[in-house]
């Protein structure tokens, strides 16, 4: 960091002095350092440690295995494609269900409908919950002797219906409850950007007779155009990293598998094996194309300018 | 004239529609409510209440004995600390850090400085279990070399460090975004002046940052307060956890007596909810700050 300083002095107009210059390298050096350590030092070595036969304890253990790993997932580990379709699923579902709820939502809550402040709270409580907690609530909703099992005629613990244990519904009931939370990060994401668009632009398009949802769809939606880039990417982002609520509801991979939980099965723990670090990295490279899309939209005038 | 008409024709005919919307929405908006709230009654109500006349009776009594209860047994308050000890100090290095990070990359063009914020973003926007191995191995190695294998693994400060790593970027980002907007000259001024960077930062900028600084504490304490991946994976000890990572033991340990554990998860989700209620308009224009840019 301090030769980058020093190069950079004499462009210049005044020369800092020494102490300055100290203090700039402190400025950046130290949360830079903090951040590669903590970060990419441990991001790039899992990539690496992902070709390698490794238990997790003694580094001398590490054994070169080339592409055996990745060779067990894509031909011996039914649950990857089990897992693959079920991170599948959730990004259809939010891409084409849920977020779109929350920009309709938000839309509606921006017309100032009656009671539009409590709404926005309302479906915006979910959002601050902890998965934890989501997953306790729900509990209540859906396990033996929850409110939706006494509406079903099971009151009791004992004749309760599987809901979690049921492969039939549990996907529909697994995207219900992580859409609870994402439909109100969405509206209000939404709402944010729909503050910004010029309010005379749609009063213009209402005076013309445009209908609702030709003004929605020809006036605010390109007006949006960088906060839908950002909302999509988001929604990619948080299929593919899903992980919490399977942790929380099932505890391991076998009642709903997703990436982010096999991962976590084959790194954490006394079973710990590079199959682990392998999963991580196909995770990492199925969350590349929407990173780099998040980053082109977030940085695009600091590039051009 | 007709054009009139048929204006107050559209109007009335919207005026139908949005009665409907704002109906769908309310419904839409009870049904939302519905989990909260049934949890929120469950956790007022006595256990053998519901044993004895099934979960949808009416009850005799309600009280906030749970509650009294679940902070006994459960040891609720020692969770929140250990969250807040953790969440706290996280946020505050964090914004100090970004806040560094923040002023020298817009008040001092080197070239690296792009390079730098889409580094620390994207870093900020990886999958966890990338990171989660190595660093697990690079907390017991660290903690050996200095003779406490307890420094970073199984430790506050550790759970702080990984968390002020991760978020700095977004902190960063949202405060750059922002200073772009505070006038060049009033640092001109300041260098004129011959003030030291420090003091440049100090005096100067710091002051300014408040409104992004208020909004992104508020963000970021709720997302701390509210991570599990990180305390499940670097806190070993049960009586370090925080509360998020403990309620997942304590949901099996409690697992026949719910109403206990209702009112657990309630107070559990008290600190954000009331975070929520009294700071929303920062807690909005932080995500609003980060997401749109300004």
């Amino acid at each position: 960091m301090t030769t980058t300083a020093t190069r950079d002095k004499s462009r210049r107009r005044r020369a800092f002095t020494r102490g300055d210059r100290f203090t700039l390298a402190m400025f950046v050096g130290v949360p830079s350092a903090l951040h590669i350590v903590w970060v990419w030092i441990p991001a790039i070595a899992t990539i690496g440690l992902s070709f390698t036969y490794w238990n997790g304890v003694a580094l001398s253990d590490i054994k070169w295995a080339g592409l055996a790993n990745y060779d067990t997932i894509f031909t011996a580990s039914p649950q990857f494609y089990h897992a693959l379709r079920n991170n599948f699923y959730w990004l259809t579902w939010f891409t084409l269900i849920a977020t779109p709820l929350g920009v309709l939502l938000a839309y509606q809550i921006d017309r100032k409908i009656r009671g539009h402040k409590i709404y926005e709270s309302v479906y915006y409580i979910p959002v601050v919950l902890s998965l934890a907690v989501i997953g306790i609530i729900w509990r209540f909703m859906l396990g033996p002797a929850g409110l939706v099992q006494v509406m079903l005629g099971h009151p009791g613990i004992e004749d309760a219906i599987p809901i979690f244990g049921n492969y039939s519904i549990n996907t529909y009931v697994i995207l219900g409850i992580a859409s609870w939370r994402h439909i109100g990060y969405i509206m209000l994401l939404y709402l944010a950007g729909l503050k910004s668009v010029d309010p005379s632009l749609r009063e213009a398009a209402a005076i013309d007779g445009a209908t609702e949802w030709q003004t929605f769809r020809k006036i605010v939606l390109p007006a949006m155009k960088p906060v839908n880039t950002i909302i999509i990417v988001i929604t990619v982002i948080e299929s593919l990293r899903a992980f919490d609520l399977i942790y929380i509801i099932y505890g391991t991979s076998t009642g709903w598998p997703i990436l982010g939980m096999l991962v976590f099965q084959n790194i954490y723990g006394q079973a710990a094996s590079m199959l682990g670090a392998a999963y991580a990295v196909i995770l990492f490279l199925l969350s590349i194309i929407p990173i780099v899309f998040y980053l082109r939209t977030v940085f695009r005038d600091d590039v051009s300018s | 004239m007709s054009g009139i008409v048929q204006d107050k024709k559209y109007r009335n005919r919207q005026k139908i529609k949005d009665r409907f919307i704002t109906a769908f929405i309310g419904i839409f908006a009870f049904v939302w409510m519905v989990p909260i709230l049934w949890t929120f009654w469950t956790s007022l109500r006595p256990y053998q209440d519901i044993i004895e006349k099934g979960v949808f009776s009416r009850p005799d009594t309600l009280n906030l004995n749970n509650y009294a209860e679940a902070y006994r047994q459960m040891e609720i308050w020692g969770y929140l600390k250990n969250s807040f000890l953790v969440a706290i100090p996280a946020v505050v290095l964090t914004l100090f850090f970004g806040s560094l990070l923040a002023f020298v990359v817009t008040r001092y063009s080197f070239r690296f400085n792009l390079y730098l914020l889409l580094l620390f973003t994207a870093g900020n926007l990886l999958p966890v279990q990338l990171v989660y191995a190595p660093l697990f191995k690079m907390y017991i190695w660290i903690g050996d070399l200095v003779g406490n294998r307890n420094l970073l693994y199984d430790s506050y400060l550790g759970l702080i460090l990984v968390h002020v790593a991760l978020q700095v970027g977004f902190a960063t980002f949202v405060m750059s975004s922002y200073m772009k907007t505070i006038p060049k000259e009033i640092s001109e001024s300041a260098m004129v002046d011959g003030a030291s960077v420090f003091r440049h930062y100090w005096n100067v900028i710091l002051p300014l940052l408040r409104p992004p600084l208020a909004a992104l504490s508020v963000l970021m304490t709720t997302w701390i307060y509210n991570e599990f991946f990180w305390a499940i994976v670097l806190i070993k000890s049960d009586s370090k956890r925080p509360i998020t990572s403990a309620l997942g033991r304590l949901q099996g340990e409690y697992v026949t007596d719910f109403n206990l554990l209702a009112a657990g998860a309630i107070m559990a989700a008290l600190p954000t909810l009331i975070i929520f209620f009294i700071l929303k308009r920062q807690f909005v224009s932080g995500l609003t700050l980060g997401s749109t840019k300004g």
